[in-house]
């Protein structure tokens, strides 16, 4: 009984912070730019097909295709936002997150045409094999999903914290034209966060990848995500991470003794609570609004 | 000749919807071409075009919330297939057919109240997240609802009979759906340019200043709500009927992006907009398989692509209106208008 509820809680906490990785995307792009990215589920996917054409077409090790993932998705997230969102600043943010949706579907098109709708397994060194701690087994990945995220967002919070491009990042979110009468560039600013998103995104659909497989759809599982960044509060780092982490284990319980497809249903409901109830989440800044 | 304007000698002139002799003949003619259409094109044709204008009416309630009132809605698809599925439900208890139609748009505009209710308090992207969490919720019922609405395995509904008069094919189904256009499209426009699409048009523009010239804005959000969400319920039972066999698939999260697709090509914030724009995205799929077929020997793997280039040329229409040309087709047909009435001059007196 004690160990089972373990394993389902390390099963939930790992999904957890794929979703944080997801959340964080989103929580970046909105902090920097005040915009909703409709296409972060499509980076996610986009980076998985990325890292599965490098293993499989170009039979790269682990690490230098993972790496390279990293690479190639910042590329194309800098590339997105260059193109469609940077000619956009200034517009009604109506017109800007819309444009995200229709880069959604675009980047789904685009990944099915090229690859094909049909299910692809998606193989890392650890995929399959499993950890005994104790009397737990716990699959490495989930073990690999829970570290990388925690790390990276220890990194991005002492990036954020310390790093004169990171205030300089906060400031922006803060008040755009006040940063930019301080000498920041805001163009590089929006392009730095949609690269960073598009990276932890990627590193995100691996290990989902892992854990399931890849199909265009897939990206609606970055959707789900979307939950753990309005918990935690849009524009909170941390908020994503704690946020990521609630609602994976939430899932994951809900799954393992409810049964059935009642986690596909549960965030949803979850975000009509938050928005109704606390719509700037548990950590976010309350937004105030003036003439 | 240049024309100076209008000049109203009369309150009956000021309300009329059309005001010159021009617009009056223009009407008749498209009257004329609307009732020849079944005789003129073959069957295809009218089947294609029967998609169109159920997609017109839905996309007319969609311009009314997102283009006059501003607020979005990512759950269209929803509101659509409560409309399809009530009439499903109904049309096989036998209950006759404009009893269906009034049940479905209302079971629709319930549930537009009830989204509608958050819209008071939220905004924007919240509000678009709060249609989707809507859109997703409403999706999962229907695909788990069984006993309800037969899930994957679909949902049959009975023939549509019409005053004793069995609709049974396509040009029968094209008078029938014309009448209701013509009905859903005069409602709009008038709805639109009286006190209440004023206001729709003034919380789009500044909530607070609306409200703050003594707009009931949470009043006229649910107003909003409602008559879009009712829109969508009617055109979802039309289209139940036409199809005659529903299945979750038919009101997928694309379903909700190509409706903003269409009011954006079309025109945000004007009903020729929301009927050019359904036109134009419901016809879009034979242009696009006249392209696809004739380049099928060199890229065999466009025209087995076709569903997911269909999504992604819908996804490529909303980001090239917006960034080109943000008020649509219709806003490039009236500035050509403006200019060709007002040459040699560039603005109207």
């Amino acid at each position: 009984m004690g160990t089972e509820i373990l394993q389902l809680m390390i099963g939930g906490f790992a999904t957890g912070s794929i979703y944080a990785l997801i959340a964080l995307g989103f929580v970046l792009i909105y902090k920097a730019t005040g915009i909703l990215n409709f296409a972060q589920g499509e980076l996610m996917m986009v980076g998985a097909y990325i890292y599965f054409a490098l293993v499989t077409e170009l039979q790269l090790p682990f690490l230098a295709a993972f790496l390279l993932t990293l690479v190639l998705s910042g590329i194309l997230g800098l590339v997105l936002e260059f193109v469609f969102i940077e000619r956009m600043v200034g517009e009604p943010v109506f017109s800007v997150v819309v444009i995200t949706l229709g880069l959604a579907s675009l980047l789904r098109s685009l990944t099915g045409i090229v690859f094909g709708v049909l299910e692809k397994g998606l193989a890392t060194p650890f995929s399959g094999k499993s950890l005994a701690i104790g009397p737990l087994v716990i699959w490495q990945t989930h073990a690999y999903a829970i570290v990388g995220g925690v790390a990276l967002f220890i990194i991005f919070m002492a990036f954020f914290k310390f790093s004169k491009t990171g205030i300089g990042m906060r400031a922006a979110a803060e008040d755009q034209d006040v940063a930019r009468l301080m000498g920041i560039n805001i163009g590089r600013v929006f392009g730095l966060s949609w690269i960073i998103a598009a990276v932890v995104a990627s590193v995100g659909g691996i290990f989902y990848g892992d854990l399931s497989f890849l199909e265009p759809h897939m990206s609606f599982f970055g959707l789900r995500a979307l939950p753990a960044a309005l918990l935690g509060g849009l524009d909170s780092v941390g908020g994503a991470l704690i946020g990521g982490l609630a609602i994976g284990l939430i899932e994951g319980l809900a799954g393992g003794y409810l049964g059935g497809t009642g986690q596909e249903l549960a965030p949803w409901i979850l975000v009509l609570v938050i928005l109704m109830a606390r719509p700037y989440g548990l950590f976010g800044t309350r937004e105030i609004k003036r003439v | 000749m240049a024309r100076s304007g209008n000049f109203n000698v009369s309150y009956r002139q000021e309300i009329a919807i059309f005001r010159t002799l021009g617009q009056k003949l223009w009407l008749g003619l498209l009257g004329v071409i609307l009732l020849a259409y079944p005789l003129l094109f073959g069957e295809y044709y009218v089947y294609i075009i029967n998609f169109a204008l159920i997609a017109i009416i839905a996309a007319l309630g969609l311009n009314l919330l997102t283009g006059y009132t501003g607020q979005i809605s990512l759950g269209h698809a929803a509101f659509l297939a409560v409309g399809a599925y009530t009439t499903a439900i109904f049309s096989s208890m036998g209950l006759p057919f404009i009893l269906v139609l009034l049940l479905s748009a209302l079971t629709s505009l319930i549930l537009g109240l009830i989204i509608g209710f958050p819209s008071l308090r939220l905004e924007g992207l919240y509000l678009a997240i709060a249609t989707m969490a809507f859109y997703f919720i409403v999706a999962y019922v229907i695909a788990h609802w069984t006993d309800m609405t037969g899930g994957q395995y679909g949902l049959k509904v009975a023939p549509l009979r019409v005053l004793g008069l069995p609709i049974d094919s396509n040009t029968r189904f094209y008078y029938l759906l014309v009448t209701f256009v013509v009905a859903s499209v005069y409602f709009a426009t008038n709805l639109a340019r009286s006190r209440v699409g004023r206001a729709f048009v003034a919380i789009r523009d500044r909530d607070i200043a609306a409200e703050v010239m003594g707009i009931d804005v949470a009043r006229y959000k649910l107003i909003s709500f409602a008559v879009s969400s009712a829109y969508a319920g009617m055109a979802g039972s039309l289209y139940a009927y036409f199809v005659g066999i529903l299945a979750p698939e038919h009101f997928g999260f694309d379903v909700s992006i190509q409706y903003i697709a269409m009011i954006i090509a079309g025109g945000l914030g004007s009903i020729e907009g929301a009927i050019i724009g359904a036109l134009f995205i419901s016809l879009l799929p034979e242009g696009l398989r006249f392209v696809t077929g004739a380049l099928a020997s060199s890229f065999p793997e466009l025209s087995s692509n076709f569903l997911l280039l269909k999504e992604g040329v819908y996804g490529l229409i909303i980001v090239l209106f917006l960034i080109i040309e943000p008020t649509g087709i219709y806003g490039i047909w009236r500035r050509i208008k403006d200019s060709w009435d007002t040459f040699p001059y560039k603005y109207r007196g």
